[in-house]
């Protein structure tokens, strides 16, 4: 199963929405919070809907309609959304109002509004679209989850075309609870500086990625998605080269076709422990790079690093920023593997090349 | 009741977070509904609670909602008409 | 993508029983589920009633097998039960290394229950902060996995109240495509504050037990349960006995409105009719419907427009479960599918409980009485939620 990348709209705490710039200045941040960079949302959506919208929803839907816009595409034929944690300003506010309020007087916007569904559903009514619409909820694989169902989809309906997506915000409280246990790294570090940092926890982060996926061949293509993989739960055995030489060669590939490995490294110690091997692995042979620092870790993350690599394989750039090593950026870019796990308990490669 | 419509349409840009209007742009006779405001039936949900949050009054059957908040002034006599305080 | 998809086990606990032979007697006896909460801790008891579980959490962690409750919400300890049924009934190791399973499950409100005991001690440390990480919807759904031993895939799915019904479809797609071989497929929803304040919010919740497509209806009583389907490839299934075969399923949107569904029923006549095209059957094959049917003034009538248009003036027997049940929200389209399976294997339709005067839109009226000894060869089964998300299944005899 594979399909063509036709269109993408991206809302990071880095200036992505922008679809004519790529990562020509990178936002530097000195918390571990990273939030997003958002466009003036009344130039996308009229005021009487931009009313009652949440943050995550604004973002959501406006990113879907940049990629939309990108691929020139009005109505698709399937919207297939992935979130990790929903609606979290909105279930917020309706729990804070059923303490406050003891269960009464209750504001039935939040509540509506809080459902996973709101942004797959909203850009369906935004759209008139009739078609298939479906919401991935679970965890760090939720965007994985929403591109399996696209690829299955257009290996169904070939003459399709799908938008799919992910969403995640980070609020303030749920950022205050997260540090409560020791998610996120403390004290005023640098993003850039992510790796160096030897202290446990990660940085936090959030953002709106879409993509519109095709069977047809363009010129405005960006990329082809060739394969995806998940691995839930596989133990402390687990080995990422193998993991990863095996899904390669399910695709008659070895280590030594890839140009670009990217790597979900978070800057937490045991995370990263993780792609040490394959590190080692891939050490003076294929070249490394990293986007946490970017996006900031979420549920939501691997779909920054699938704009990341589609924007990388269309322009053949790759911005400074992201290489691990930046004196080793490789010539011609025809295939990244995008490696990303949460926890080690989900594991996930994605496979992009050029068209 | 003058002062009550003025007041009711402050609070209806509030609730139903109507940010790019003023008070004066809502006329007190018009439809709040459909082709006036453009409301649907959340904000008529909203309203309802408006009503018993400020004025203590209990709506029990949402249908009646599109009555009372036909226009502001309707809003208005059937606060005057039902207020206990 | 030739491969049929059969159904081979299943497993639901809910309002009218903690098993399928419990939820049987009662469909049987057509005894409700629907009574005044005593469970969940609400300023709503006595007011709003519920299809509740009259189990508390830890005599739900009992029948589930669960010793450990720090880290277990009610919506898991549901799960676990009902996926554990379906696992038994199914008589399969997951574990076996011959075939690729995965669990697909749903819910729309996940660790809620304890989110909402808890998030405001979450200052406090732990046993209040465990918490925070059960709150995801996907929270359940690893749990049964790791429990059961299902290994290959975990995806969970919410889209309101048809959620599981999507779950079912994903799954069964899945299958088709050769990515799993044996997929254990539904959902879970806990009872809390959060959807009974929520549902209270929209004014659509009956202070009486719910009376879908009755003339007076007003609205539907929330519900909690789960229910899984154990679904299997013709390959995985051998030469075992399936319960059923899942021969159509469709997803389509509304794209209306965020809570209300169009005037003419579209959203619901695009899933029922794509489910049926998917199914390669007519509409005069269906031997009877089990409706989404709410108890809403909203979703009966756009539902009861959309049947009326695509079965015409030969519309089967129909009937909504919810008066038994309650709306059991992400858990109400696996737990109608297995009330559906239950139908096709008994011979026997449920009836439409406190049903009493036709509504003046719709020309038919609902089963009022069980029907038995009927030959039941395909049942179709909607569920819609808010958002516009509607999904129709279509199950049939073996």
């Amino acid at each position: 199963m594979e399909a063509y990348i036709r269109g993408i709209g991206n809302i990071s705490p880095q200036a992505t929405f922008d679809n004519g710039v790529f990562l020509e200045e990178i936002r530097e941040y000195r918390s571990a919070r990273l939030q997003a960079i958002e466009p003036d949302y009344k130039q996308y959506i009229k005021p009487i809907q931009l009313r009652r919208m949440s943050r995550l929803l604004r973002m959501g839907v406006t990113s879907a309609g940049i990629c939309l816009h990108d691929a020139g595409i009005e109505k698709p034929g399937a919207i297939i959304t992935g979130t990790g944690l929903g609606m979290m300003e909105e279930t917020e506010k309706f729990l804070n109002g059923i303490f406050d309020n003891g269960e009464r007087l209750l504001n039935p916007t939040a509540f509506i509004q809080s459902t996973h569904n709101t942004v797959g559903a909203h850009i369906a009514v935004m759209l008139n679209c009739n078609h298939y619409n479906l919401t991935y909820v679970h965890g760090p694989v939720s965007f994985e989850n929403a591109l399996l169902d696209s690829l299955m989809w257009l290996a169904e309906k070939p003459d399709d075309k799908v938008l799919t997506g992910g969403v995640e915000e980070l609020t303030e409280s749920h950022f205050i609870i997260t540090d409560s246990i020791h998610f996120w790294k403390k004290g005023g570090i640098s993003n850039l500086d992510l790796l160096k940092d030897k202290n446990p926890g990660t940085i936090a982060g959030e953002g709106a990625a879409f993509f519109l996926l095709s069977k047809q061949e363009d010129p405005g293509n960006y990329a082809i998605i060739k394969g995806l993989s998940t691995r839930f739960n596989p133990g402390k055995d687990h080995i990422a080269v193998r993991y990863t030489e095996e899904f390669l060669a399910s695709h008659n590939l070895g280590m030594d076709d890839i140009d670009l490995m990217l790597l979900g490294l978070n800057g937490d110690p045991v995370s990263d422990e993780t792609y040490r091997p394959l590190l080692q692995h891939l050490e003076g042979k294929t070249p490394g790079a990293y986007f946490k620092h970017l996006c900031g870790e979420h549920y939501l993350a691997s779909s920054f690093a699938l704009w990341l690599a589609a924007r990388i394989v269309k322009s053949q750039a790759i911005p400074a920023a992201v290489m691990l090593n930046p004196g080793q950026a490789p010539g011609k870019i025809n295939r990244i593997l995008i490696y990303n796990h949460y926890q080690n308990i989900h594991h996930s490669l994605m496979l992009v090349t050029s068209c | 009741m003058q002062e009550l419509t003025e007041k009711l349409k402050k609070e209806i840009i509030e609730v139903l977070n109507l940010e790019d209007v003023s008070p004066e742009d809502i006329d007190a006779d018009a439809s709040l509904f459909g082709e006036g405001l453009g409301l649907d039936s959340i904000d008529a949900l909203e309203l309802i609670v408006l009503l018993e949050k400020n004025y203590g009054i209990k709506i029990e059957d949402p249908k009646e909602g599109r009555k009372i908040f036909a226009s502001v002034r309707t809003m208005a006599e059937y606060i005057l008409e039902h207020q206990k305080k | 993508m030739a491969q049929r998809v059969f159904v081979t086990g299943i497993g639901i606990i809910c309002a009218i029983g903690k098993n399928a032979g419990e939820a049987l007697s009662s469909l049987q006896a057509a005894r409700s589920g629907i009574s005044h909460i005593t469970i969940l801790d609400t300023v709503h008891r006595g007011e709003l009633p519920a299809g509740e579980i009259k189990m508390t959490n830890e005599q739900l962690a009992a029948l589930a097998g669960v010793t450990d409750m720090e880290m277990q919400t009610r919506t898991s300890l549901l799960g676990l039960i009902a996926a554990g049924e379906a696992l038994e009934s199914a008589c399969i190791d997951p574990k076996n290394n011959d075939f690729r399973t995965g669990v697909i499950s749903a819910s729309t409100v996940g660790g809620m229950d304890k989110t909402e005991i808890n998030f405001r001690n979450y200052h406090l440390g732990p046993p209040y902060n465990n918490f925070i990480l059960t709150h995801d919807c996907g929270d359940s759904t690893e749990k049964i996995a790791v429990q059961l031993g299902f290994r290959d895939m975990v995806s969970t799915i919410s889209t309101a109240c048809s959620s599981s019904a999507n779950s079912i479809m994903f799954a069964a797609r899945l299958i088709k495509h050769g990515i799993l071989d044996r997929a254990l497929a539904g959902g879970t929803d806990a009872l809390s504050k959060f959807t009974l304040n929520g549902f209270n919010t929209l004014m659509i919740l009956d202070k009486q037990p719910c009376r879908p497509f009755d003339k007076s209806r007003v609205g539907l009583n929330l519900g909690e349960g789960a229910a899984y389907l154990v679904l299997e490839s013709e390959k995985a299934l051998g030469n075992r006995i399936p319960l059923a075969e899942l021969t159509g399923y469709a997803n389509a949107n509304d794209a209306y409105h965020q809570t209300a569904s169009s005037p003419d029923g579209y959203g619901p006549y695009l899933s029922m009719s794509q489910a049926l095209q998917a199914s390669g059957l007519h509409p005069g094959e269906i031997s009877y419907i089990n409706a989404h049917g709410t108890g809403t003034d909203n979703n009966d009538l756009t539902e009861g427009i959309a049947i009326e248009k695509i079965f015409g003036n030969n519309i089967p027997p129909i009937s909504s479960t919810k008066p038994y049940t309650g709306h059991t929200l992400g858990a109400a389209g696996a737990v109608e599918a297995v009330i559906s399976i239950l139908s096709i294997n008994h011979q026997t339709i449920f009836p439409n409980l406190h049903y009493r005067e036709k509504m003046d839109e719709l020309s038919f009226e609902p089963v009022r009485e069980v029907l038995k000894g009927k030959e039941l060869r395909h049942v179709l089964s909607n569920s819609f939620g808010f958002g516009g998300n509607d999904s129709t299944l279509i199950l049939s005899s073996c």
